[in-house]
């Protein structure tokens, strides 16, 4: 069984006088332990929704609305009572938030704020607190961790910043850590650290992680199984090197057109998709991407595409895919799954000769590959 | 922090040159001088050209003005041309009593400010928060002596609660130190007379108390509720650290930055605005003498006055920069 197990999660704000957003829309995908996962999308799709849903941090207003079901670990986060929330929190699932500086607490110390989670969950206190922090700074590459306690998040740079919630992420080696776009604020070389170091973290402790992202070069440098996601929903669901190489739905293959390539030829120009998030069409009258779709064909309209169970695992919501070469459609297709059907339910498989982004690390192979 | 101090104590320097130069030529050239006032409206002209050249009035303004600092290095304010006493002494007499007034102001102001525009915050949007809106806005727009009276009819004179008038009961035999009433009271051992002091402060502080605790209520609770939307409050919750702490050690803390800085502000206010409180409550500070002060146009107890307030205003906003320091590491002071 799956870690974390997300099952039509829904997520809508509903404010008087005002149209409800249904920022989430159906969401589903499993991780496994030890496993990353990606949910890629652009700006708006709903991936950081999902994951504050996940976590119970949504902001507490009302007309807001969650549904669906995220069960971790056999029980679903979503009908914890607060308690109970707060337990698991930092515990078994935490997460690290996208722009450091403001998600440090400005006024008090690095080290309190590292060893306030220890004092919460582990018991800890006093020296024994502070020496455990020490190590957790020293883990996440801080030099000169004792000194960096005693210090304030202003005076660290962004990329130690970003290591010190790292530090508190994992201060109690939680099962599932989740990464909100935690590269988003800062410089590539910086950028190109962090990850290293979320994917040391993870490999050496059998953290599942799942890194939330619209950047595609963090998705193929780090995660197992991807989700693309669109207007609330899971659009693709594939291990990294199949979707890579042949993305199938329009909108996978438009987001991975439109990232610039050094190998391109000269003069060769970028392949934006066209329009933009706020083009969609609602999710019960047709797919949700028709409207920007280059593949767009009758059926797109009318009712939601179904999710296909297709050739190596891998599922998508589209009538109309990209061909694959030298696969007729009735050969690749495995099966149909009705619209309501939950996709995840319907997993990426590990696919032949296709390691794991993280080297040591990901879901153990199944048969057909010990086969190979 | 050594450093920071003195630059602020040597800014006050020319701070105060300028405020005092500003003060004299303007209380000159108000209608009127102290020969008016000592003479009423018979003198012959000749008897207040010959008073004004007794207090050296008849000079030009500015070797005046040079005589005054000359005085002033030596820390000398003069004398009152109405009470004929030392600018100083009477200052200490009075003033204690302002600044009793003022923390009793600010203490319930503070107190009570903090925790409701918290609260406020907190159940933003149900009734506790519609009540200290409103009520906050009542607390600003009613006038302070208007409030004063009212509290005095209802608690004093209806009710007999507490006293209508005065710093302490004549009765009381007190030992004056200080002439902190309070303070006295305590540093003697005289118990009943710290107790019954106090009790003279409550109607005139809650009075004063008004609209600081309106303005304190308005801040903490727009504070609180920027901060709650902060993203270290979500890494806080995301932490799984309790609703205590998350309250106490990432929202309150926060918030209370810029309550701060308006308590230093107020302050200011309430030392130089008690004027009324005192009148309507016959309470010994320094604002219904300077309000005689003017009417007498007694030049060296308003300049010795204001000059005072304004080095006791800076000082209390050096405090506060001070204890801004403290909250908030980025503006530690160097």
């Amino acid at each position: 069984m799956a870690l974390l197990d997300v099952d039509d999660l829904s997520v809508t704000f509903a404010r008087r006088g005002q149209r409800t957003v249904h920022a989430v829309d159906g969401v589903s995908f499993s991780v496994d332990a030890g496993e990353v996962v990606g949910l890629v999308g652009e700006s708006g799709c709903g991936k950081s929704v999902t994951s504050l849903a996940i976590m119970g941090l949504l902001p507490k207003q009302p007309g807001t609305r969650v549904g669906g079901k995220a069960v971790f670990d056999g029980t679903d986060l979503l009908q914890l009572d607060d308690r109970s929330r707060r337990d698991i929190r930092g515990r078994d699932v935490a997460m690290i938030f996208q722009d450091p500086l403001s998600s440090l607490n400005p006024v008090i110390p690095i080290g309190l704020q590292v060893t306030e989670v220890l004092a919460r969950h582990r018991g800890m206190k006093g020296a024994a607190a502070e020496k455990e922090a020490a190590a957790l700074l020293d883990r996440v590459g801080i030099p000169d961790p004792t000194r960096r306690l005693k210090e304030y998040p202003h005076q660290l740079s962004g990329g130690m910043r970003q290591r010190a919630l790292i530090a508190m992420a994992v201060a109690c080696r939680p099962r599932l850590l989740i990464a909100d776009e935690p590269t988003t604020a800062l410089d590539v070389t910086i950028q190109a650290q962090i990850l290293e170091l979320l994917k040391e973290l993870v490999r050496d402790s059998g953290t599942a992680l799942v890194m939330i992202t619209h950047d595609l070069g963090v998705v193929a440098g780090m995660c197992d199984t991807i989700n693309v996601l669109y207007a609330g929903r899971v659009v693709e669901t594939a291990r990294r090197r199949p979707l890579f190489r042949e993305p199938r739905h329009p909108y996978t293959v438009g987001l991975l057109g439109s990232v610039p390539r050094l190998d391109a030829g000269r003069g060769e120009r970028l392949t934006p998709i066209p329009g933009s998030v706020r083009d969609v069409l609602p999710w019960p009258d047709g797919c949700a991407f028709a409207p920007r779709c280059s593949r767009r064909v009758d059926a797109c309209v009318g009712e939601p595409p179904a999710l296909v169970l297709a050739h190596d695992g891998r599922s998508y919501r589209c009538v109309n895919p990209a061909p694959l070469p030298g696969m007729t459609p009735a050969e690749e297709i495995r099966g149909a799954v009705p619209t309501d059907a939950t996709p995840g339910s319907v997993p990426a498989q590990a696919v032949p000769n296709d390691p794991p982004a993280v080297p040591g690390l990901g879901p153990a192979p199944r048969e057909e590959d010990a086969r190979d | 922090m050594f450093r920071f101090i003195v630059r602020r104590l040597l800014q006050l320097i020319p701070t105060l040159f300028g405020l005092s130069l500003l003060l004299f030529i303007w209380l000159r050239r108000l209608p009127g001088g102290p020969e008016t006032a000592i003479l009423g409206e018979r003198g012959t002209p000749e008897m207040r050209a010959a008073i004004r050249r007794s207090m050296g009035l008849d000079e030009p303004i500015l070797v005046q003005y040079g005589r005054f600092v000359r005085r002033l290095i030596r820390l000398d304010l003069g004398t009152s041309t109405s009470t004929k006493r030392s600018v100083v002494s009477e200052f200490l007499e009075r003033f204690p009593g302002t600044v009793e007034l003022t923390v009793t102001a600010l203490v319930i102001a503070i107190g009570v400010g903090i925790p409701l525009g918290y609260l406020a915050a907190r159940r933003r949007g149900r009734l506790l928060d519609h009540l200290s809106v409103g009520g906050s806005l009542i607390g600003i727009c009613i006038p302070v002596f208007f409030l004063a009276y009212v509290l005095k009819a209802i608690f004093s004179e209806n009710l007999g609660w507490f006293p209508s008038s005065g710093r302490q009961d004549p009765t009381i035999d007190a030992t004056r130190i200080t002439n902190f009433f309070v303070l006295d009271g305590i540093m003697t051992r005289e118990w009943d007379a710290a107790a019954d002091a106090i009790w003279h402060l409550v109607l005139p502080g809650l009075a004063l108390a008004s609209i600081p605790l309106a303005i304190i209520v308005r801040i903490t609770r727009a504070s609180v509720l920027e901060v709650l939307n902060e993203d270290f409050v979500r890494t806080a919750e995301a932490k799984g650290l309790t609703e205590r702490t998350v309250r106490r050690r990432h929202v309150l803390r926060n918030s209370l930055l810029p309550v701060v800085t308006s308590i230093g502000l107020l302050t200011g206010g309430l030392l130089s605005g008690a004027v009324l409180t005192e009148t309507v409550f016959a309470f010994t500070g320094i604002g219904a003498f300077i309000y005689d002060a003017i009417n007498q146009r007694d030049y060296p107890v308003l300049m010795g006055f204001i000059l005072i307030i304004a080095v006791v205003y800076v000082l209390v906003n050096l405090l506060v920069d001070l204890s801004y320091s403290l909250i908030d590491p980025r503006v530690r002071v160097r």
